[in-house]
């Protein structure tokens, strides 16, 4: 069993929710980026999503845009982020880290060279946004054969049939987009989504995570409700852009907005 | 290592999830992969709709002004003195360039599938200027999407776009030119994807746009082949073309793919010269990598980061390049060379005083190259050069570099 499963399947065990934050790697600054992460998980993480930065985020809105020409501006590449979860790991054997990104770092890092490095650094899951199940023929099994859980998203626009074939290549858990758009837009409809997702669920056994528009613990325990977790992007990516100047105050306003959405998430009823 | 390409090998690309070799493909968010696939359906089935050909080549000829004229060169071939140099005149077409082709035929696939709100990316303004247009004809909204940079180059086309009815939204983010505004653009679809039809200006982009693109463009080609044959009796020995996203060069190369006795070139933006770093010639020096959605040869740094490009023209600004471009070069079918920004420069010069034709600056890197290729090749051969467009767009630029205000 995966770490990602482990930890999905203990939660469920437990009648809990995934509380899943995503940050840019790099973001303020590449030596800050594994304290952030070990500051999130004693806030109650149970996943964290790293993002690798790339020059053309084309499904982000401004929020993680300007923070990957942050992390850029400081040299963040594929092989430093894998640094990164390396160095996490020294300290931390529980917490899965999931990579999210573009395709084209990986693929000029080559893809058996990335997957070989990112066992070795201690990833778990690999969630390459510009790769549809189409063209992860060649790619996905690389991933899983090592252990690497390949994730996928789906989205308001997926069709059933898609939603299967999705769930066939995928491991570990599915990202549910909740809205067309791109990160940090403000669009979520809780309805649509509690829909959709009982739907998703019916189609596939595998775990769904809810992403975008999650803003506050109010919407994180609304689509808590209906998931089996929530996956918390732009507004810390927003908080760390605000809070660069100082490292310690950044840790306290990410712990201040993440504890009350693992609160609220406790707090709903299996 | 050239092949001789057949019908058949042709007819079979791109394959059915729009590979040609191993390029192209369909390299999106999950939002997108419902309507790229809806597209490529109905663009299948239009395209063998008599309704829809019929449609789409009445308006080439009534509003476009098709066919464009093969006009033979006298004086440029004289002073070259070597092969003769034809002419394919995209420039006459209505809105002054060959990428009205393109938008005419999307547009009427956006109305066959009942799309009210159209977008597109820019980055000389001719693909804004073309599609505006035909937003403008059939009473559609029409949102454009312009590097800043470009905005500020390209201002002549930016106030054709307001008059035409477009919005035209300046991106500040990146490198601020054709490439972000793609990114933008796909921003904006992925958000309005239910109503909204992304007309794509180049042969890039996920499948089918490559495809697609590619077919509205080949007239130009069927026409210089046709044209060649009736003026001369013969084929051409070379056609040059331009290449920034590669749609005019691909328009004008397809249908001789299956000739073998015809040369083709295609020129890249050497910028500042290829050794410097600072141009935008993925073909001549980049690798294949994948962006916009499909895999192609790029501009990129070793970590895999978009590099950012050079050039004098904001047309061929742009890091990549349409996947049936890498897939020709890769085979040895089509050659791809560079000329400077400063040869460029030149070459608009000379077609101006020479033959009182003012070209784009995006096609004066083909004239450049074509003048030099010419110069070696026999008297009684052949030279095509697509004249992608037309130059007024590019007078300010010109001023500014001869130092004068207008
Ligand atoms: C006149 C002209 N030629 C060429 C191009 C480059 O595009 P493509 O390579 O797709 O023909 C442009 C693009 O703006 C253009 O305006």
């Amino acid at each position: 069993m995966s770490r990602i499963e482990g930890v999905l399947q203990t939660l469920k065990g437990q009648g809990r929710k995934a509380l899943i934050p995503f940050i840019t790697a790099g973001d303020p600054h590449p030596d800050q980026t594994v304290s952030l992460m070990h500051s999130m998980v004693d806030a109650g993480v149970d996943i964290i999503e790293l993002g690798v930065p790339f020059s053309d985020p084309m499904a982000d809105g401004p929020v993680i845009q300007l923070a990957c020409e942050r992390a850029l501006k400081h040299g963040t590449s594929l092989r430093r982020v894998l640094a990164m979860v390396s160095e996490f790991r020294e300290t931390n054997n529980t917490t899965p880290v999931v990579l999210m990104g573009y395709l084209n770092p990986i693929e000029a890092m080559g893809y058996d060279a990335f997957a070989d490095a990112a066992v070795q650094a201690g990833v778990d899951g690999i969630l390459t946004v510009d790769l549809p199940p189409e063209e992860a023929g060649d790619v996905a099994p690389l991933f899983s054969r090592r252990g690497l859980d390949p994730i996928f998203l789906l989205a308001p626009t997926t069709t059933d049939e898609r939603i299967r074939a999705i769930a066939d290549h995928s491991s570990g858990y599915v990202y549910y987009v909740s809205f067309n758009g791109v990160t940090g837009a403000a669009k979520i409809n809780v309805d649509d989504v509690a829909a959709k997702v009982a739907h998703i669920h019916e189609l596939t056994a595998l775990p769904v995570g809810v992403g975008f528009g999650i803003r506050d613990a109010k919407t994180a325990a609304a689509v808590g409700q209906v998931s089996d977790g929530v996956i918390v992007g732009s507004v810390l990516v927003d908080t760390i852009a605000r809070n660069q100047a100082d490292i310690e105050e950044l840790k306290r306003a990410l712990t201040d907005l993440l504890t009350p959405m693992r609160e609220a998430l406790d707090r709903i009823k299996p | 290592m050239s092949v001789k390409l057949t019908e058949e090998m042709l007819a079979a690309l791109p394959d059915a999830r729009g590979h040609f070799g191993a390029f192209g493909g369909r390299f999106v968010s999950e939002t997108l992969m419902d309507s790229l696939m809806t597209l490529e359906k109905e663009y299948l089935r239009l395209k063998k709709d008599p309704e829809f050909q019929a449609t789409f080549d009445k308006d080439l000829a009534d509003y476009v002004g098709r066919p464009s004229p093969l006009y033979f060169a006298e004086r440029l071939t004289r002073e070259t003195g070597g092969a003769q140099i034809w002419l394919k005149r995209e420039d006459l077409n209505h809105t002054g360039a060959h990428k009205v082709n393109n938008t005419i035929g999307q547009v009427l696939l956006a109305s066959f599938l009942g799309k009210k709100r159209i977008i597109a990316e820019t980055g000389a303004g001719q693909h804004g200027v073309a599609t505006a247009t035909v937003c403008a004809r059939l009473g559609l909204d029409c949102h454009v999407f312009m590097g800043a940079e470009d905005v500020q180059r390209q201002s002549l086309n930016v106030y054709r776009m307001k008059l035409l009815g477009a919005h035209v939204h300046a991106v500040e983010s990146g490198s601020r030119t054709l490439k972000d505004a793609m990114n933008e653009a796909m921003r904006d679809w992925v958000t309005n994807v239910d109503d909204t039809f992304y007309i794509i200006g180049t042969v890039a982009g996920p499948h089918p746009y490559p495809l697609l693109v590619r077919d509205f463009q080949s007239v130009i080609g069927r026409e210089a082949r046709e044209q060649s044959l009736e003026k001369t009796g013969k084929l051409p020995d070379a056609l040059v073309a331009c290449v920034g996203g590669g749609s005019n060069a691909l328009g004008l190369f397809y249908p001789f793919l299956t000739d073998e006795s015809v040369q083709l070139y295609g020129v890249e933006a050497g910028g500042l010269g290829l050794e410097s770093g600072d141009h935008a010639a993925p073909l001549c020096a980049g690798r294949p990598g994948v962006l916009h959605g499909n895999r192609t040869y790029l501009m990129e740094d070793e970590n895999g980061q978009i590099a950012s490009t050079h050039s004098v023209s904001a047309g061929l600004d742009y890091p990549g390049v349409g996947p049936e471009h890498s897939w020709l070069k890769d085979i040895g079918r089509a050659n791809y060379v560079s000329v400077t920004d400063e040869e460029a420069l030149d070459a608009f010069r000379m077609l101006t005083q020479v033959e009182g034709i003012m070209p784009a600056l995006e096609t004066s890197h083909a004239v450049a190259y074509a003048v030099k290729l010419a110069a070696t090749m026999d008297k009684d051969q052949m030279v095509v050069i697509n004249i992608s467009g037309r130059g007024d767009k590019d007078i300010h630029t010109i001023a500014q570099l001869d130092g004068i205000e207008l």
